[in-house]
């Protein structure tokens, strides 16, 4: 058997909050815009079936929010309960955004309540829709400042340690570190992309499953052009990220690239598998571009992990998850620029069931990319919880009973999981949407281009 | 005032916040699977969901708060109490996680189900009993620490007087703030039937908790003398907390003014609750951490506090709008909205 390691199981355990949490978290950012952009075409085009849209997203997103809610103050606590060390340092140098955090995520709480229980409530539509606002501000906000944490993991500044002690703390330059710009943007737009895929994805099941109504082809549309929006948002950023990495974390972009060497022209390597000393064998190289990605030009010279010590590696399977991550973002973008591009073409039909189907796969596909990414940053950044100031065993519990803990946070994911999905299936299927557009009398309003 | 004691100030505000909001909604749940068992669910249930609905996410955010918060001030809280906490933490969080995910399962979700309120009914007394275990070990002698290490000791937990005595008063004061307020807001529904039960609800619960409160205050004689002597000295907030509870029970017994009758027993708890806080004072865990040796830095402090403030001038406006539209719109309590 395994020795008992508090260092081990605490990662376990956070990665598997974190984890679950992520799923929750992500689309409880990005849904709520969507529901904005909802409403608000209903109101524009006066067309009750993007109302009823918006009015059905929210009913789905405050289940998927209170597991959200829940996770969240999980990891809030576990995060001093497995990391005490490491939330003492973080609580000198960084607590400012983790505070701010609190205020965002109540603020979008109160207006939640709000908004759920005052569709009919207000005479203008218009006032209704100006209360999802605080609330997308509210889930982008928590992303922003709890991103900058992260960030500040990746690149620690706005303090000095002098004999060991904290000193010289500056809030806003921890706050605000290079990694903050491209991992903020890159966390929030790609929060967006998954939801708007989630929510296409239900929309093309719809379609799949013969129910034809217009209210579904709508609801496919609206999210697929946001998804090619928020798509090529993502590429644009991911190019910024890549000129980060090479900036400030080298070893981290090297790691994600199997890129040992230091040289110019260097290519970049997808899939492909890594012998013993080192070779990568059967992968796809481009040649270039990872050069191109570092610096924008072929003759950039990226650093290659043998210019740091071999302790001071991340794990080296981190490359799967980069290129699970990269794919299915390119893959996210062409299905979705290929809907919408098909969609214009008046004389195609972009409701074809191929289309429908890669639409479809994307939804779950999202949710794995956004996993990939998570475990990309994360184990990147080993052996460092801090990088370059604290490791993460440094950081760890030093309590028995981490391992029992883990086990039965894995029982309640579970389940809470579990339940989450039957419950959502059992809200919308026995209140499926032809039924309550019959409902409302809107079933057969007239037939309006989808555009 | 020094930045440390603008601090645990402002923690201890939202720690306050959180034992009215949470024990309203604790009790809430409570009450609404006790009555489900004796079939008296259809007189209360509106009046509890129409409350709790729009309310219950703001209520878990009051703890989010205190605990990212006090890390953000007191950071080496972290490292006590984070080390120690490890299993009555974690079950907390658990309890919490069942608890508002089914009531979300349950409310918009699915039918009611037996089950999800049994749950909600009894998470909302364990929560309490679970999260008292933080200020029975600030009291000292239940943590261990040696060679950088510290460790809860459980059999002292367990074995002790004072830390049950805590946990029953938790119990039975949730049940009482619950009662008092969903009492007030049935009368708001004129809702009488709701009524009725609930003001029994109060008035049975009112006695144990003063009796609790009592217990408990002795109790913590024989487990800190210092803290006690301390609660000796401010004997007068007690006796305002005395004071304020029998004003709100002879109200209640009286059928008269429910919302004063709220009111007073909120300024019950928040007289205890600062006498006790007061009274730890300037100790955050016995006698290991003070607000001083564990005190962030200044211009840590000084963030946090502005941005507290900024906060607070949003989130007021925010929650006075939420009040308006639940609490106070006649219509909407009555269930006319």
């Amino acid at each position: 058997m395994f020795e008992y390691d508090p260092v081990l199981y605490s990662r376990l355990l956070t990665s598997l909050t974190l984890g679950f949490h992520a799923i929750f978290a992500t689309l409880g950012v990005g849904i709520p815009l969507m529901i904005a952009i909802a409403e608000w075409m209903g109101i524009k085009r006066n067309d009750p079936h993007y109302t009823l849209m918006a009015r059905r997203w929210a009913r789905g997103f405050v289940v998927i929010v209170a597991v959200g809610v829940v996770t969240g103050t999980a990891i809030g606590l576990q995060l001093s309960l497995l990391w005490p060390n490491f939330m003492q340092a973080a609580g000198h140098t960084i607590g400012l955004p983790m505070f701010m955090e609190v205020f965002a995520f109540f603020f979008e709480a109160i207006f939640l309540g709000i908004y759920l229980y005052t569709w009919d409530r207000f005479k203008s539509k218009m006032k209704h829709f100006l209360l999802i606002i605080p609330i997308v501000i509210g889930a982008t906000a928590s992303a922003f400042f709890i991103t900058t944490v992260n960030s500040f993991m990746n690149v620690p500044q706005g303090f000095e340690i002098i004999d060991g002690a904290i000193r010289d703390v500056s809030p806003l330059a921890a706050m605000f570190n290079p990694a903050t710009p491209t991992k903020i943007s890159h966390v929030i737009i790609t929060c967006y992309l998954t939801a708007a895929f989630v929510l296409g994805a239900i929309a093309a099941f719809n379609l799949l499953k013969g129910r034809n109504h217009v209210y579904h082809k709508k609801a496919l549309h609206l999210t697929m052009v946001s998804a090619a929006i928020f798509a090529i948002g993502t590429a644009v950023i991911g190019d910024f990220s890549g000129k980060y990495l090479h900036e400030y974390q080298p070893e981290k972009l090297a790691a994600a690239e199997w890129h040992f060497e230091t040289e110019s022209e260097a290519p970049l390597i997808l899939g492909g598998i890594l012998t013993e000393d080192n070779e990568v064998r059967y992968a796809l190289e481009i040649p270039y571009a990872l050069s191109i990605l570092a610096g924008n030009t072929p003759d950039t010279v990226v650093t290659g992990l043998n210019d740091f010590p071999e302790e001071l590696h991340p794990p080296l399977w981190v490359h799967y998850m980069f290129d699970l991550m990269v794919f299915i973002g390119m893959y996210l973008a062409a299905i979705s620029a290929l809907f919408v591009f098909m969609n214009w073409m008046k004389k195609w039909n972009a409701f074809r069931r191929p289309v429908l189907w890669a639409i479809f796969a994307g939804g779950p596909l999202a949710i794995v990319a956004i996993e990939a990414g998570w475990i990309f940053a994360e184990v990147g950044r080993q052996p460092w919880i801090i990088n370059g100031v604290m490791t993460v065993a440094e950081g760890a519990t030093a309590s028995p009973h981490v391992d029992i803990m883990l086990y039965v946070f894995i029982l309640l994911y579970a389940v809470l999981g579990a339940t989450c999905i039957a419950v959502l299936r059992r809200m919308f299927k026995s209140n499926p949407a032809e039924h309550e557009l019959e409902e409302r009398g809107i079933a057969h309003t007239k037939e309006q281009n989808v555009n | 005032m020094s930045y440390e004691v603008i601090g645990i100030t402002v923690l201890w505000v939202f720690l306050y916040g959180y034992l009215i909001v949470a024990s309203v909604d604790f009790g809430a749940g409570f009450f609404s699977y006790y009555t489900k068992r004796t079939n008296k669910n259809h007189i209360i249930h509106d009046i509890i969901q129409r409350y709790l609905s729009p309310v219950w996410e703001v209520t878990n955010v009051f703890l989010v708060f205190f605990f990212i918060g006090i890390v953000g001030f007191f950071p080496q809280t972290a490292f006590y109490y984070g080390s120690a906490l490890l299993i009555p933490g974690s079950v907390a969080i658990i309890l919490i996680a069942i608890r508002g995910s089914y009531y979300a399962f349950a409310t918009y979700g699915a039918k009611e189900s037996r089950f999800f309120t049994f749950l909600y009914g009894a998470t909302g007394l364990l929560i309490p009993a679970s999260l008292t275990t933080v200020l029975t070990i600030s009291e000292g002698g239940y943590i261990s620490y040696e060679d950088g290490h510290v460790q809860l000791l459980y059999g002292e937990l367990f074995g002790s007087l004072y830390s049950w005595g805590v946990v029953i008063l938790a119990i039975v004061s949730v049940l009482f703030i619950s009662a008092s307020f969903l009492t007030y807001y049935a009368s708001r529904a004129q809702d009488k039937g709701a009524l009725e039960l609930l003001r029994k609800y109060a008035l049975i619960w009112s006695f144990p908790s003063i009796i609790m409160g009592v217990i408990v205050f002795f109790l913590l004689g024989g487990r800190n003398p210092e803290h006690f002597s301390n609660m000796v000295d401010l004997w007068w907030m007690f006796a305002i907390s005395f004071l304020a509870f029998a004003a709100a029970t002879y109200l209640i017994w009286k059928r008269r003014n429910y919302g004063t009758a709220f009111m007073m027993v909120m300024l019950q708890y928040f007289a205890a609750f600062f006498g006790y806080g007061v009274s730890h004072f300037p100790y955050l865990l016995y006698p290991y951490l003070t607000i001083y040796d564990g005190f962030t830095n200044e211009t840590m402090a000084i963030a946090l506090i502005s941005a507290f403030i900024g906060g607070l001038l949003m989130l007021i406006p925010s929650l006075y709008f939420l009040m308006k539209l639940f609490l106070f719109d006649a219509d909407y309590v009555q269930g006319k909205k």
